[in-house]
């Protein structure tokens, strides 16, 4: 299979970026950044330099992978992550456009890797229960609903790669802060932070990221198809709270 | 170089008292003097997140380092089956004394019995912090905690959350630091890999970091080093590891002094899904715990391996486990069960993908396992594993069987650590898989988190107060010349990668040449003449490699090539020394299976009079010639027996 690539190609957060084209001919068991790995190879080889993009586990688990393949984050084959992605996915396709999570919040360090920090301050504003190690109960203490915590688990899934972010049209990042919000807050261990929702949304904004004006788009997009009813929830939980 | 004795720091006395008593004989350091100590923790999943929430908490300066984007993408994040928790929930006759016994021996009596005893005991108060941190394990309908058996124990004591169990465990102690990074406790530096360990007259004193955005290199000065950065199975260059897992941290901290235990010792997993390309970049692993309830097969007659598996009638299907473990089936230890997939396939019996004209792989049938439980269950069990099979290979798992082979998945071997988990340099710790400590020559599944957990949440916070109540804190203000040398060391390495006389090949391409030797060298079976030419090759490759390695782009930038590079030139030192450590130990155990030392019914044969002890390497200034170290090891509580799973 021979494609053409529209690569985006940045020096850093300062340079101008633009699209730089490329052919490459793979067989479709590969996966689209083994793809991207070859290409790599050759441009080394040829001198040039790589172009960088975020990966590691590839296995669609740590959520470092991060690309926009023809308009949709993370490409075309939904409820999965880009490392997941497969060129037989691409099979009608010739040419593919490939560039990195646009949004203001997450400024683009070089080519296609963005700087994803802002999320790491929304965790810090209340993400967490507050538990001094070694000071937990014995875990049966408190039994919880199998369907609670199921539901908690759903939530919880989320893998803070910013796909919802990078297509919602206000670049929000409601639904990552409603899947956290709702993991812990549905929980009774963390039940007693009343005002987590509020700390983690003022975050959300003092970093750069939009409101939501319910496009639902980040639930089509999520690679762990977390649902807008988390955001629901987390309504439910500001208004408590307010 | 200076000698010294290889000393564990072992408790004495009765083993359940051991821990307590030595908690008890720990000093602890002034809760008002904890903010004048400056304690350096490099890599950040479960055990260096884990340790530096809790150090933060206690009131110490907490320093920490990922190459990441975020502590939340290290690989711990990628387990899937579960974690082991001895609370006999399950009223099935559990016990710590079961746990301890069924981690040494699955370890094939390769480790030190006070560790897995205090790993044992810990494990029941890590199930307790993970659930009062949120982590949502399963659960029964009663809303009590669920529990599922896992390979290599006949009693139910692992605790899941779904296929996730390492992402949620993962992102609870992330969480934990968050609240600490916001306190201010914690410093962390994201995108930033360690290049070096900073020695001050034998201490270690800080290292010399390399900002991967900016390719800025800068020394950090502490009181400890703390290193929690992960297995080095990507040595093989295919494996279940992360792309990004890399031994550079621990190998430094190697070439500084710190004895590297067992080397040789690496997991091979039984169910991961086999290769099939040649672009192929990583291997994906399969929970284990699908062996609970899927079966393993492959055709009795080599003409029936090209057809399709439904169409193989059930009289010519060889449940090889079953039929040669009837005990334990389907469920023997992971190195077991990968020996007995590698056998079927050597006789060409193999199924799927040709790899080198030979196909490489067997089948995870649950087809019954769906008639007897209902594919509702079957899915709420499995189904984001089918769905992750199905995904990388297009085959449906519910409807076919799946395909598995061997592949390398864990490092049991690692820095040398004592009972205090202190390397041989004095105030350099290191926890999680980075050690050597507790899983012998074979880790026992949903052991792996336990372990992380245990260094990080419970012994590191002891053992590295206990040191610092020792030391006076260093002088911030004072200059140290030995980090001006290492950061220059760091330099001049740079350059040499950057400046190969003959630029040809990109690191990748050595690195999969790399694996390939060793993979067939020492990987599920060993020798020694194939050792030999092994570490021949290897010199050669690595020579090779400092010629003509050709990185684009400079080190003032974020070059991923060059921080590749960087990882791939430790590799191939520490490949050298996995083959020494391999032809020296004479014996097969658990993992380590010496072609040489292997019994009539093809089981592993150790040689306990000559072999009971640690592999403890000392760098000697020539990486082709290291100083080796015995740890002998004392069983006074379990007597070393032949592992018997049949």
């Amino acid at each position: 299979m021979i494609f053409t690539l529209h690569i985006w190609r940045q020096q850093d957060s300062k340079s101008e970026g633009y699209f730089e084209q490329h052919e490459i001919d793979v067989d479709e068991g590969t996966s689209f950044l083994e793809m991207l790995d070859a290409l790599n190879e050759q441009l080394i080889v040829a001198g040039k330099e790589a172009i960088a993009f975020d990966f590691d586990c590839r296995e669609g688990v740590c959520g470092s992978c991060n690309l926009v393949i023809n308009g949709t984050p993370h490409g075309k084959h939904r409820a999965t992550t880009t490392c997941q992605q497969y060129m037989r996915d691409y099979v009608d396709e010739k040419e593919l456009w490939i560039e990195p999570w646009r949004a203001t919040a997450f400024p683009i360090i070089k080519d296609l890797i963005v700087d994803r920090t802002a999320f790491e301050k929304i965790i810090q504003a209340g993400g967490y229960i507050d538990i001094r190690t070694g000071s937990a109960p014995e875990a049966n203490t408190m039994p919880i609903q199998k369907q609670v915590a199921d539901e908690a688990f759903d939530s919880a899934t989320c893998i803070g790669c910013g796909a919802c972010v990078a297509v919602c049209p206000n670049a929000s990042a409601t639904l990552f802060v409603a899947a956290k919000v709702s993991h812990l807050s549905s929980l009774p261990q963390g039940q007693m932070d009343k005002q987590r929702a509020k700390k983690m949304m003022i975050a959300m904004e003092g970093q750069g990221f939009g409101s939501c004006s319910n496009y639902r788009e980040c639930e089509r997009v999520c690679p762990k198809e977390i649902s807008v009813s988390n955001i629901t929830t987390m309504n439910k939980l500001l208004y408590q709270s307010s | 170089m200076k000698d010294f004795e290889l000393d564990s720091h072992s408790p004495k006395g009765s083993l359940e008292d051991r821990w307590t008593q030595h908690k008890f004989n720990s000093k602890i350091v002034n809760p008002a003097n904890r903010k004048k100590y400056t304690v350096i923790v490099v890599g950040t999943g479960l055990a260096g997140a884990a340790a530096a929430a809790s150090l933060g908490e206690m009131g110490y300066n907490v320093k920490t380092f990922c190459f990441q984007d975020s502590p939340r993408r290290a690989h711990s994040i990628a387990a899937q089956g579960g974690i082991n928790g001895a609370k006999n929930y399950q009223n099935d006759g559990d016990s710590v004394w079961r746990l301890f016994y069924d981690t040494l021996k699955g370890g094939d009596f390769r480790a030190r019995e006070s560790n897995v005893f205090r790993l044992a005991e810990l494990s029941s108060n890590i199930i307790d912090q993970a659930v009062a941190q949120g982590v949502p394990f399963a659960r029964e309908y009663s809303g009590y905690l669920a529990n599922r058996s896992f390979g290599g124990a006949q009693v139910s004591r692992t605790f899941y959350a779904r296929g996730q169990t390492g992402q949620q465990l993962l992102l609870g102690a992330y969480q934990a630091m968050s609240k600490q990074l916001a306190e201010g406790s914690i410093t962390h530096y994201s995108r930033c890999e360690m290049q070096d360990l900073i020695m001050v007259k034998n201490h270690a004193k800080g290292i010399v970091s390399r900002d991967l955005i900016t390719g800025k290199l800068e020394t950090h000065m502490a009181d400890c080093v703390v290193l929690c950065t992960g297995g080095y199975s990507n040595v093989f260059y295919l494996s279940t590891n992360a792309k990004g897992c890399n031994t550079s941290a621990i190998w430094r901290a190697h070439k500084q002094g710190a004895l590297f235990a067992n080397p040789c010792f690496t997991q091979i997993h039984p169910t991961c899904i086999p290769q099939h390309g040649a672009l192929q970049s990583k291997l994906t692993l399969m929970s284990e715990s699908l062996r609970n309830d899927g079966r393993v097969w492959a055709p009795k007659r080599k003409e029936d391996c090209d057809k399709n598996p439904e169409d193989i009638k059930e009289e010519n299907r060889d449940y090889f486990l079953e039929r040669m473990y009837p005990a334990f089936g389907n469920l023997v230890p992971r190195d077991i069960a990968s020996r007995a997939v590698k056998l079927i396939c050597d006789e060409g019996r193999g199924v799927g993908h040709e790899i080198e004209g030979q196909k490489l792989g067997v089948y995870l049938d649950f087809a019954q396992a769906i008639k007897k439980l209902g594919l509702e269950a079957i899915t709420e069990k499995y189904g984001n594993l089918f769905e992750m099979y199905q995904r990388i290979t297009s085959e449906d798992p519910y409807s076919t069987p799946m395909r598995i082979y061997p592949a390398v998945h864990y490092t049991m071997g690692g820095l040398w650590v004592d009972y205090n988990l202190m390397t041989s340099i004095d105030g350099l710790f290191a926890g999680g898989e980075a050690n050597f400590s507790d899983h012998g020559a074979n880790r026992l599944g949903a052991s792996a988190l336990m372990q992380g957990l245990a260094d990080g949440y419970f012994i590191l916070p002891t053992t590295v107060s206990d040191y610092l109540a020792q030391q006076k804190p260093f002088d911030p203000e004072r200059k140290f010349p030995e980090a001006e040398k290492a950061l220059k060391a760091a330099q001049a390495r740079l350059d040499r990668l950057l400046n190969a006389p003959d630029p040809q090949k990109t690191p990748d391409d050595f690195h999969r040449q790399l694996g390939q030797i060793l993979w067939h060298a020492c990987g599920m079976a060993r020798e020694k003449k194939a050792l030999e030419v092994a570490i021949t090759e290897i010199q050669q490759l690595n020579q090779q490699f400092w010629r003509q390695v050709k990185i684009t782009g400079t080190d003032t930038e974020l070059n991923q090539t060059l921080e590749r590079a960087g990882r791939v030139a430790d590799f191939f030192e520490l490949a050298e020394l996995m083959c020494i450590d391999a032809l020296a130990r004479e014996e097969s155990c658990g993992c380590h299976a010496r072609e040489e030392h292997i019994t009539e019914d093809g089981e592993a044969q150790r040689h306990d009079d000559d072999f009971s002890y640690v592999s403890a390497w000392q760098y000697s200034g020539n990486v082709s010639l290291p100083t080796l170290h015995k740890e002998e090891l004392h069983f006074e509580f379990v007597r070393p027996n032949t592992r018997n799973y049949r």
